[in-house]
C-alpha cells in the first residue's frame, strides 16, 4: 500500500472540477484508492464520496492505494491534483 | 394585476407570454422482482441510455455556451459510473428482490438527503445534480418522456418549479426570453446559467407554479427580482422603456469594455478593481479592468487552520499577477486584527478592537509571519507589475519599519540567487487622519497613497461603522473628508507621485465627480462597478469639475455637497 499527504490548497477546497477530474483519472486503476479526512475514509473512485467529505481550503487529506497498480495510481493522483492548481505537499 | 417576488438572479426585463414546464410526477412503486438478472441489466440499460443522453448535452453544451458549464455534465457523468452510487442499487435489486426504480429512488436519496444536511451553499447544489441525474435514469426505466424546454420555439418566459442544469442549457435565448422558479438562489445552477446567458431570471419565487397559467402575460424584472402577471397598458409601457434603457446602457457598457478611461476633456484615470482572491481577476478583466488597486491578501489566511506557507502565497500572487498581464496590481499586504480574526492566531481581546493591534501594528509585532508574506510577493514580483501596500500607517516610523523589512527580504532573496523585479512601488493606504493630515512628509519617502474611505470616514468621524445608532456619521461627502483627500492627493502630486482610492467611494456616482476635480489619479472599485464608472466620467470634464472644487470644500455639510453635485 503507499499512501500520501495532500494539503488542499485551492480557495474553494475541493470542489466539483477538479475533484471529477480525479475521479475520472482512476476508473482504470485495478487498486482500492481511498482518501481520508477528518477521520473519515472514502473511495476515491466515487464522485459522491469525494464530493461528500466536503474538503474546505486550507485541509490536509491522506491518500492510500493499495494493490497491483497502487505505485502508477499514486502517480495519476499527484499530476492531476498538480495540473488542477489545488494541491501542494 | 398580481405581483410576485423573488430573488433578482440574472439582470435584464422580459415581457413574454408564461410557458409552464410540468415536472411529470415520476412516482416509484416498490415492487417485488424474481428475475433480479434481468432487472439489473434493464437499469444498466437505463443508465446507458443517459449516459449517451448525457453526452450529447454535454458536446451541445460545450459549443454553444462554454467549456466550463459543459464541466457539471461531466460531473453527472461521474455519478452515472460512481460505483458508490450503483454497486449499492444492484446489490440491493439482487438482494432484496425489488425492481430497479425503487432501488435507485432509495439509494439516491440518502445521497441527496446527505448532501442537504450539509451547512454549506455549495454542497447543498450538489442535492440538485444528484435529483437530476436520478430523475433522468428513472424517466428510462418508467418510459416517462420529460417535457424538453429545446423543443419551445415560441417567445415565452419559462415557469417552473426548478430548472434542472440539463434543462437550463438547452434554453434558447432566442425564444426563451427569461425564466421564473420556484426555489433556488443566486448560486444555483439555474441562476449562473442565466448570467451567463444574458436573459432575465428570477429564483425563489416560491408561488410562481401555483400562481401562473399558461399564455399569462409576464413581466420579469430581473433587476429588482420582481414578476409582474397581467400588467395593465400603463405598466406595461412603463416596463418596455426600462427594458430599452437597460438595452441601451449594456450595448454602451459593452462597448466601453477595452477603451481606456477618458474624460470629456481627454484627461486619462484609471479605473482598477478592488479583488480578494484570484478567482476575482475574471470579473475584472470581463468588466475592462485597467488595475488591481486593491488585492485584499487577507482573504488566503481566513477559512484554514493554519498560516499560509511562502509558496501558498507565492502560487496565489504568482497567479494574480500573470493574469493582469503586465497591467498594475497593487497587493495589500495581511490587514488582519480588529473585527477580522484568524482561529489559529489568538489575539488578546481587545476593548475597542479598531483601535487595537491590527494590520501593520499585528504584522510589525510578528514580524516571522509578515516576512513570510513579504518574501512571497518579492519572488513574485517578477510575473507582472507588483506595488505593494502597507495598511493602517500612523505614522512614518511604522512606514520605515516596514519598508525596511522589505528590503532585508529582497537583499537575501538577491544573495539567494533569486529574481526580484527592481520596479516594486512601495506606498501606503491612507485612512488614518494623522497619516491623511501628514501627507507631504510621507509623500517625500512613499512611492503612492491609497485612500482607504471606510476607515479613513470611521476614524475621522470617531464613529465606529458597525454601530447601527452612528451610522448618520458614515457621510463620505463630509466636507471634513473631501478636504482631508484633497490634501492627500495635492501631496502626491507635489513630490511627483500618484493617489488612488480603493473604498466604496470610488465607484459611488456621486463622489466620482468631485474626486475627479480633486486630480485623482486612480479610482478603485468592485469590478460590477467599473464600465458604469467608466461611461460617467467620459461624460464629465476634468476642467469643469476642477472649477467647483474650491465651492464644494467650502460648503458646510454633507447634505450640501450632495445637492451640489447632483444639480451639476
Amino acid at each position: 500500500m503507499v499512501e500520501k499527504t495532500f494539503t488542499i490548497t485551492d480557495p474553494a477546497g475541493m470542489h466539483a472540477r477538479p475533484a471529477s477530474a480525479l475521479v475520472g483519472s482512476l476508473s482504470k486503476f485495478q487498486s482500492d484508492i481511498t482518501m481520508e479526512f477528518k477521520d473519515k475514509k472514502v473511495n476515491l473512485k466515487s464522485i459522491l464520496g469525494v464530493m461528500s467529505l466536503g474538503v474546505p481550503s486550507g485541509s490536509t487529506v491522506q491518500i492510500a492505494a493499495d494493490g497491483a497498480d497502487e505505485a502508477e495510481a499514486m502517480e495519476t493522483i499527484e499530476r492531476v491534483l498538480n495540473e488542477q492548481g489545488i494541491s501542494n505537499e | 394585476m398580481n405581483r410576485l417576488s423573488g430573488i433578482a438572479a440574472s439582470n435584464g426585463i422580459a415581457i413574454a407570454k408564461a410557458f409552464r414546464l410540468e415536472n411529470p410526477e415520476l412516482t416509484v412503486d416498490k415492487k417485488n422482482v424474481t428475475d433480479t438478472q434481468a432487472e439489473i441489466e434493464r437499469f444498466n440499460q437505463a443508465v446507458k441510455e443517459s449516459i449517451a443522453e448525457l453526452e450529447v448535452i454535454k458536446k451541445r453544451t460545450a459549443e454553444e455556451i462554454s467549456d466550463k458549464e459543459a464541466a457539471i455534465f461531466g460531473a453527472h457523468l461521474l455519478v452515472l459510473e460512481d460505483p458508490e452510487l450503483i454497486g449499492p442499487i444492484t446489490d440491493k435489486i439482487k438482494t432484496d428482490g425489488v425492481n430497479a426504480e425503487f432501488a435507485l429512488h432509495e439509494t439516491s436519496t440518502m445521497f441527496v438527503d446527505m448532501f442537504e444536511a450539509m451547512d454549506n451553499e455549495y454542497m447543498k447544489e450538489r442535492a440538485a445534480d444528484v435529483r437530476d441525474v436520478t430523475k433522468r435514469v428513472l424517466a428510462h426505466l418508467l418510459g416517462v418522456k420529460i417535457q424538453n424546454p429545446s423543443m419551445i420555439t415560441d417567445e415565452v418566459v419559462v415557469i417552473a418549479e426548478d430548472l434542472t442544469p440539463s434543462d437550463t442549457v438547452q434554453l434558447n435565448p432566442k425564444f426563451i426570453k427569461g425564466f421564473i422558479t420556484d426555489i433556488g438562489g443566486r448560486t444555483s445552477h439555474s441562476a449562473i446559467l442565466a448570467r451567463t446567458l444574458e436573459i432575465p431570471a428570477v429564483v425563489g419565487a416560491k408561488s410562481a407554479m401555483s400562481t401562473i397559467d399558461n399564455g399569462t402575460i409576464v413581466i420579469i424584472d430581473g433587476l429588482e427580482g420582481d414578476v409582474l402577471l397581467n400588467p395593465d397598458e400603463a405598466t406595461l409601457a412603463e416596463y418596455k422603456e426600462k427594458q430599452s434603457a437597460f438595452a441601451s446602457q449594456k450595448a454602451e457598457w459593452a462597448k466601453l469594455k477595452n477603451e481606456a478611461t477618458v474624460t470629456k476633456d481627454g484627461v486619462e484615470v484609471e479605473l482598477g478593481a478592488n479583488i480578494g482572491t484570484p478567482k476575482d481577476l475574471t470579473g475584472v478583466l470581463e468588466n475592462g479592468g485597467e488595475a488591481i488597486g486593491l488585492y485584499r491578501t487577507e482573504f488566503l489566511y481566513m477559512g484554514r487552520d493554519n498560516f499560509p506557507t511562502e509558496d501558498e502565497q507565492f502560487d496565489a500572487y504568482s497567479a494574480v499577477l500573470k493574469g493582469m498581464e503586465g497591467k498594475p496590481t497593487v497587493v495589500r499586504t495581511l490587514d488582519i486584527g480588529g473585527d477580522k480574526e484568524l482561529s489559529y492566531l489568538t489575539l488578546p481581546k481587545e476593548l475597542n478592537p479598531f483601535l487595537g493591534l491590527r494590520a501593520i501594528r499585528l504584522c510589525l509585532e510578528m514580524p516571522d509571519m509578515f516576512r513570510t508574506q513579504l518574501r512571497a510577493l518579492l519572488r513574485a514580483s517578477v510575473h507582472g507589475n507588483l506595488k505593494i501596500m502597507f495598511p493602517m500607517i500612523a505614522t512614518l516610523d511604522e512606514f520605515r519599519q516596514a519598508k525596511a523589512l522589505l528590503m532585508e527580504e529582497k537583499a537575501k532573496l538577491e544573495a539567494e540567487g533569486i529574481d526580484v523585479s527592481d520596479s516594486i512601488e512601495v506606498g501606503i493606504m491612507v485612512e488614518i487622519p494623522s497619516t491623511a493630515v501628514m501627507a507631504d512628509t510621507f509623500a517625500k519617502e512613499v512611492d503612492f497613497f491609497s485612500i482607504g474611505t471606510n476607515d479613513l470616514i470611521q476614524y475621522t468621524m470617531a464613529a465606529d461603522r458597525m454601530n447601527e445608532s452612528v451610522s448618520y456619521l458614515y457621510q463620505p461627502y463630509n466636507p471634513a473628508i473631501l478636504r482631508l483627500v484633497k490634501n492627500v492627493i495635492d501631496a502626491s502630486h507635489k513630490e511627483g507621485k500618484w493617489t488612488g482610492m480603493c473604498g466604496e467611494m470610488a465607484g459611488d456616482e456621486i463622489a466620482i465627480p468631485i474626486l475627479l476635480g480633486l486630480g485623482l489619479d486612480e479610482f478603485s472599485m468592485s469590478a460590477s462597478s467599473i464600465l458604469k464608472a467608466r461611461s460617467q466620467l467620459s461624460r464629465l470634464s476634468k476642467a469643469d469639475m476642477e472649477g467647483h472644487v474650491d465651492h464644494i470644500l467650502g460648503l458646510a455639510t454633507s447634505e450640501e455637497v450632495e445637492d451640489y453635485v447632483k444639480n451639476l
